[in-house]
């Protein structure tokens, strides 16, 4: 990681003219090259191409320039690229020119121009636009992470542009209509958790995207504009559609359109449909698309028009035609009647998702016994820590577990509990990443999961009741977390709950040195706690903060690291203007944004919402009116 | 944790309170407290968002989250509106950290359904003047939901067998399923009946022995 941000922003600034030269020089060398048949970026030359076979005598930085490109787009991996951009300025242009996939891990940190220039061959875009934290409703809407200027600067940069992919950006159906316009070539959309679209965006893309392989729409929030955007897929001839997600889209669905559309799609491989397709549906698509590797089943449940009486679908057999299924989510309005009808598939699957299915631990235990690979699980309290149980007995191959409250409230029973951490720390060794909701939990349950699974990369428990103890104990939680940055070597992700003092923030502090990133609620006594995770985590990229006693004195002993994190989010702190203003000022390249919440009560000298990044182009330009950038 | 069991519903003029099972100290009027439902709250519930801690008589106290740790100083809670516990009830904004989809999804289904927490389904007897409520959700079992009818309405069930139903009894218990047929107490399992029963009847032995044949 760099330390010292400035010098690559001093690069940044004196880098047009060069790109210039350094584009110049790589026509001429495309031309020579192509006589050879051999390119760059992995991939046919975009762009206008030799018209005719000129032959230039190559100079000697050209020829070095050559090597260094086919080399150099052979690089996948976005760390590598960094790192090879430094080591003088060939490399920065060459890696440049071969970049292909461009992630953006925070939309305002860089603007469309000077990415575009930079990187003037991109194939893939990834974008992440708001704070995590604005999901749960922390942030006033329309703050921003608009895809409008980033669609308008590529549909000119990037016409053979193939992926987009976005994380929290507002995309109206204009944005959608230009994508659907501006790049033919255009195979793969990716929205996930985006707003600001509607059905008449989808049937855009629908229509005139002819190359489309994959649209996939994840925990988006999508109008119902009464368009039937299934049924604007061209109608006749096969498609290229291997992917198509849309379970998040509260709309009813053309049901025969898109019967007619799974059965022209023959290299579908991946089919996440919405809770408006019942059950009886969902049997007429899976016997036409046996070849499924993915299945996201709607509804799982019988709809209102279906006859008393009637035949019930082999349900049976048409999951044991998918020979294929690896993966099955869904099941969002379930009737456990239907469980057992996957059962000829469990044997294969390694994903599973039954977090909308309120199933108890009876009704789960029919089906787990018989997932052994079972290698991604995510599932709802209500199959209590019995169910867990029943996990951790079969599936000795997870690695990823989430389990999700169904009754998301502080005050509830609480089905699930130090108990069935327990039992799957016992059960499940090879576990890497765990996302918890319980209300009671134990320290010795928490240490017992740092010694039992030292593989763990993502630790996120959540305790629901605020500044709750140690069930058993009644003391705080710090031991636990402690002990999971101490023995989990490999943790990058984490987010602590429950009653922590500053004691907590010092183990972080101490043994989290890979911690990259960190969330905290209702936690800790004082700046200390701050303090040693910003003094002692050189690696923390994102932290997100909420409702914790921590002020001016803490913000203050970041200012050394905050250039290498991508944003620092502290909301309901202990934060003041001038201590906001002091950073602001130290920091000249970092976006310092005061937000105003008035859902908020507050006094008039504490800020509600601090979110500060670093950016290359200082303030934005879109900003509402209850954000205020200090400088 | 205990769920108290509302027998009664809002029915003033048969006076009620004098006879509603409740736990805590006679004498205290549940209005004092300032709660509408009794913890484990149906859907329906609006969370009272007192800022004063309520009188812990009468109410489900959560345990843990009352004590504060004696090593924790005043300051360590950043919240405005701090307390040493988290006031009683007051849901938090973005707490717990689902986002609303997930959330909205479970509302929905509680309110189509009626499943989650809180299932009361009408409940008549032949001969009796009014009906009453049950919480199918309080109930584990079949023997339990029938012990607790013969209670309120005093009289005796007798035993369910699947060749002759209740046909020992003087009454059967029978409920209407979800697509409107009356159907015998005891024929499927426990966790598909809650999901399917929408009211519940008790039936005179001798049109209950008519079901029992069939």
């Amino acid at each position: 990681m760099r330390k010292d941000r400035t010098e690559m922003s001093e690069d940044d600034d004196r880098s047009p003219p060069l790109d210039l030269r350094g584009a110049d020089i790589a026509e001429s060398s495309n031309k020579t090259r192509n006589c050879s048949g051999v390119s760059g970026s992995g991939g046919p030359v975009p762009g206008p191409g030799p018209s005719s076979m000129e032959f230039q005598a190559p100079y000697p930085d050209q020829v070095l320039e050559n090597v260094l490109e086919n080399v150099l787009q052979f690089l996948s991996s976005r760390r590598d690229r960094n790192a090879a951009s430094l080591v003088c300025r060939s490399w920065w242009r060459v890696e440049a020119l071969t970049r292909s996939d461009l992630f953006i891990g925070n939309c305002y940190s860089v603007s469309p121009r000077r990415a575009t220039a930079r990187f003037t061959r991109v194939r893939s875009v990834s974008i992440k636009g708001r704070p995590r934290f604005a999901d749960f409703n922390l942030m006033p809407p329309d703050w921003g992470a608009h895809f409008a200027p980033w669609v308008t600067a590529m549909a000119s940069a990037y016409p053979w542009l193939e992926k987009v992919y976005l994380k929290r950006m507002s995309v109206t159906d204009d944005d959608l209509t230009l994508l659907a316009k501006s790049f033919p070539s255009f195979k793969e959309l990716v929205l996930v958790c985006c707003d600001g679209f509607g059905t008449s965006g989808l049937a855009v893309i629908a229509s005139k995207c002819r190359q489309l392989k994959v649209l996939d729409l994840i925990e988006s929030e999508v109008t119902d504009d009464e368009v039937d955007w299934i049924a604007f897929f061209p109608e006749s001839g096969a498609t290229c559609l291997e992917s198509l997600i849309f379970d998040c889209v509260e709309c009813p669905i053309n049901f025969d359109a898109l019967e007619r559309l799974v059965a022209r799609s023959p290299s579908l491989k991946k089919l996440r449909l919405n809770r408006f397709v019942s059950i009886g549906q969902l049997y007429r698509l899976m016997v036409r698309s046996p070849q499924l590797t993915h299945l996201g089943t709607g509804s799982f449940s019988a709809s209102e028009g279906m006859a008393h009486g009637e035949q019930e679908p082999d349900f049976f057999t048409a999951f044991a035609a998918c020979r294929s299924l690896v993966c099955l989510s869904g099941f969002r309005e379930i009737l456990p009647d239907y469980l057992p009808a996957i059962h000829p598939i469990c044997a294969n699957l390694t994903s599973l998702n039954f977090s909308y299915a309120n199933i108890n631990a009876d009704q789960l235990k029919l089906v787990i016994f018989h997932c052994h690979k079972l290698q991604i699980f995510w599932v709802l309290d209500s199959i209590c820590d019995e169910g867990l149980q029943a996990v951790s007995s079969t599936c000795k191959d997870l690695r990823e577990l989430r389990v999700f409250p169904f009754d998301a409230r502080e005050d509830n029973e609480g089905p699930v509990s130090d108990v069935g951490l327990q039992a799957i720390s016992e059960g499940c060794r090879k576990l890497q990443s765990i996302l918890y909701f319980c209300q009671h939990m134990t320290n010795a349950a928490v240490i017992a999961m740092s010694r039992n699974c030292p593989d763990l990369e993502v630790f996120r428990l959540c305790i629901m009741g605020r500044h709750r103890p140690d069930r058993v104990t009644g003391e705080p939680m710090d031991e636990g977390f402690g002990a999971i940055v101490m023995n989990c070597k490999k943790l990058t992700r984490l987010a602590v709950s429950g009653l922590l003092t500053d004691r907590a923030f010092s183990y972080i502090g101490k043994y989290g040195k890979l911690v990259r990133t960190l969330s905290v609620a209702f936690a800790g006594d004082s700046d200390m706690g701050l303090k040693y995770v910003l003094e002692g985590c050189p690696r923390l990229q994102k932290l997100e903060i909420r409702d914790s006693p921590f002020g001016d004195a803490a913000l203050r002993s970041g200012l050394h690291h905050y250039y290498n994190m991508r944003f620092l989010w502290m909301s309901s702190c202990r934060l003041s203007p001038q201590g906001c203003q002091e950073i602001a000022r130290a920091l000249p390249r970092l976006v310092v944004e005061v937000i105003r919440d008035d859902a908020i009560e507050h006094t008039d000298e504490t800020v509600d919402i601090l979110y500060m990044y670093r950016s290359l182009e200082g303030p934005r330009d879109d900003a509402p009116g209850f954000v205020t950038i200090l400088q | 944790m205990e769920k108290s069991v509302n027998y009664g519903g809002h029915h003033d003029d048969l006076n009620l309170e004098a006879t509603k099972l409740r736990l805590g100290l006679p004498g205290i009027i549940s209005s004092d407290i300032g709660y509408e439902k009794q913890s484990s709250s149906a859907s329906t519930v609006v969370v009272v968002r007192n800022n004063k801690r309520a009188s812990p008589v009468g109410i489900m106290t959560q345990e843990s989250s009352s004590k504060s740790h004696s090593n924790v100083s005043d300051a360590r809670n950043g919240d405005p509106n701090s307390h040493h516990q988290p006031p009683a009830k007051a849901q938090v904004v973005g707490w717990p950290p689902i986002r609303s989809f997930r959330r909205n999804s479970f509302q929905q289904k509680k309110t189509d359904q009626g499943d989650g927490a809180g299932m009361y389904v009408k409940v008549s007897m032949d001969g009796a003047p009014y009906l009453r409520k049950v919480d199918l959700k309080v109930y584990k079992s079949y023997p339990e939901l029938l012990t607790a009818l013969e209670n309120m309405f005093k009289f005796t069930i007798g035993e369910y067998s699947e060749r002759e139903g209740y046909n020992r009894s003087e009454y059967a218990p029978t409920y209407e399923d979800k697509d409107g047929d009356w159907m015998l107490v005891g024929d499927v399992p426990w966790d598909m009946f809650i999901f399917s029963c929408k009211r519940l009847r008790i039936m005179k032995g001798s049109e209950a022995r008519g079901l029992g044949c069939l």
